[in-house]
């Protein structure tokens, strides 16, 4: 089983990125659970979302304190909040930043990947909603959900043309991290 | 069949519409859930054909099943927390008018002070109500149970309301795969709803009148005998779902492991599938570990439970409500399944995950390690010591 924790701000769509990130591993033909850490969210608040993997039936129901991967919609969170806490150290940390991951100043030996994903929402999407586009980074630098479950999962979510931009975007990550892997 | 990726809430939501409710009602504030937003979707949409009525308060929605479904209206309504405790009066009413009102009680914690996370606090303080009340253990269990719910209520020697409770965020926020089922699955399972008594002008009746000191204890009586018949209806409804859908979650209870378990977990409601993981985890290590599910709270079944647990040395209750001067609610009841017998085993109390307060694979293995010192006691496991002083 693998645990995958988002951290964000309310309103930046951690919860639905948990959710998009279930169904596409969902609908890779493995068992999924996502879930937001509850709470009473409010706009700019930090908040927290959980996502589960495995190849057998989950049946555990508390929240993630040792995950895989840890996936970051929003920068300034660095500064608030130990991002880091109880990530596997063969884990990945997944931020939004146009910066480099060495000049985040993260002091760590875990893998540490950026994607400047909110200019990429910007220029493809035209909405600062960079939470599907983190996802297209996800699965290029873990490889834990398929390209073709995030579309599905996204033409589920959002029908129509913001569904199709959203795609697009997912794509551009997708490729920017291939790249730079390359 | 294929499962769906869904919030456990939206799963919910959509089984109550392919029982053809006639009435739902609902208090659109918060304390509510999104499975009473998700009906009202699909009301004003027409996929549900139901009249869908939005009152001014948890009592009004109550008291709007009640009198549709003395109108002889298949009727729904779902709440939770201090709403559930609003609806509480009307709630022993539609018991005594034995209306087979089905609604669900999302379970969370009550004020003061004010928390709106998960325990079981709400149900258990209607456990006295004269509804039968089943808990679900994940997603696809509540989603179910709604259909067997309404079977249950409406089978003519039962007559008596059902009450879901399903763990608040934990099951009802979660996205989980559900099978989901459909339009034709559930005219198949569930009939019309056609009581032998209901208001019409056609025949006029009346549902709760006064009565005296010479007529209420019989009441109560057959409400008492009634809740007994329908440990062997709840079974029996429950077989016919495994019949025809495959799946099958337990009857009165469910057992995990207990057949040559020395110790017990009894649990009701999430915190089963979290248990379940410890006692494969448990059991790797050779350790004989096993979990019974109580799913059907009211009526208590009893003979079950003690034929389940009859060879256990140690019982372990965990358990989500706590009954203020005196302790664990469920505890009590399982020490009682005992009474009389020739053997009890050892039976630890713990009162746990109240107001939201997360239930991990430690907590359970810290109940265990308990479990295995030597008295017989009750206590609270996982307090903050730094705000409780101390020891």
């Amino acid at each position: 089983m693998i645990e995958i924790r988002v951290h964000g701000r309310g309103g930046q769509g951690s919860v639905t990125a948990a959710e998009l990130l279930g169904f596409a591993a969902h609908s890779d033909g493995k068992y999924a659970q996502a879930f937001p850490s509850f709470g009473s969210e409010r706009m700019g608040a930090p908040v927290q979302a959980f996502v589960r993997i495995s190849d057998k039936p989950i049946r555990i129901r508390s929240q993630v304190y040792k995950p895989n991967y840890v996936i970051v919609q929003d920068p300034t969170l660095l500064e608030v909040i130990n991002v880091l806490d109880g990530l596997h150290e063969e884990g990945l940390l997944l931020i939004n930043s146009k910066k480099k991951a060495a000049e985040l100043g993260i002091n760590t030996k875990i893998r540490v990947k950026t994607i400047p994903a909110m200019e990429i929402a910007m220029e493809v999407i035209g909405r600062p909603i960079m939470n599907t586009t983190l996802l297209g980074a996800f699965a290029a630098a873990t490889g834990e959900i398929s390209l073709d479950g995030i579309r599905k999962a996204i033409q589920h979510k959002f029908p129509g043309s913001v569904g199709e931009k959203n795609i697009a975007a997912v794509l551009k990550a997708f490729d920017f991290i291939k790249k730079e892997s390359l | 069949m294929s499962t769906t990726f869904i919030e456990g809430s939206i799963a919910v939501a959509k089984t109550v519409g392919v029982c053809r409710p006639h009435v739902i009602s609902a208090y659109p504030i918060t304390p509510q859930t999104h499975i009473v937003e998700h009906l009202s979707e699909l009301v004003a949409d027409g996929e549900v054909k139901a009249e869908y009525v939005n009152v001014e308060s948890e009592h009004s929605a109550a008291s709007v099943v009640l009198g549709s479904s003395a109108t002889g209206a298949r009727t729904y309504t779902a709440t939770t927390s201090q709403g559930f405790l609003l609806m509480i009066e009307v709630l022993f009413n539609i018991a005594g008018m034995r209306l087979p009102v089905v609604m669900t009680c999302v379970n969370r914690a009550v004020s003061a002070p004010i928390n709106i996370w998960n325990d079981q606090q709400d149900s258990m303080t209607a456990r006295d109500s004269g509804w039968i009340q089943l808990y679900a253990e994940d997603n696809q269990e509540a989603s179910d149970m709604h259909l067997q719910a309404f079977k249950i209520a409406e089978n003519k020697d039962i007559m008596l309301p059902v009450m879901i409770c399903m763990d608040g965020f934990v099951l009802t926020h979660s996205f989980d795969p559900v099978e989901l089922i459909s339009q034709e699955q559930a005219d198949k399972f569930l009939p019309p709803f056609k009581p032998e008594y209901y208001l019409t002008p056609k025949n006029p009746l009346t549902f709760g009148a006064m009565v005296g000191p010479d007529g209420y204890m019989e009441t109560r009586y057959f409400i008492e005998k009634t809740m007994h018949a329908s440990l062997q209806v709840i079974s029996n409804v429950a077989t016919d779902f495994h019949n025809q859908f495959g799946r099958f979650q337990g009857g009165l209870i469910d057992t995990y492991k207990v057949e040559d378990a020395s110790l017990v977990l009894v649990a009701m409601g999430s915190i089963i599938g979290t248990i379940k993981d410890i006692v494969d985890e448990l059991r790797a290590k050779g350790q004989k570990v096993g979990v019974l599910k109580v799913r059907s709270y009211r009526p208590f079944p009893k003979d079950e439970i003690y034929k389940a647990l009859s060879h256990v040395k140690e019982i372990a209750v965990v358990e989500k409500a706590v009954s203020l001067g005196y302790g664990g609610i469920l505890v009590n009841e399982i020490k009682s399944v005992f009474y009389g017998k020739p053997k009890t085993p050892k039976i630890n109390g713990f009162i746990l995950g109240l107001g939201g307060r997360d239930i991990t694979a430690d907590t359970i293995h810290q109940v265990i390690k308990e479990t295995a010192k030597a008295a017989s006691e009750e206590k609270f496991v996982g307090l903050n010591e730094a705000l409780i002083g101390g020891k």
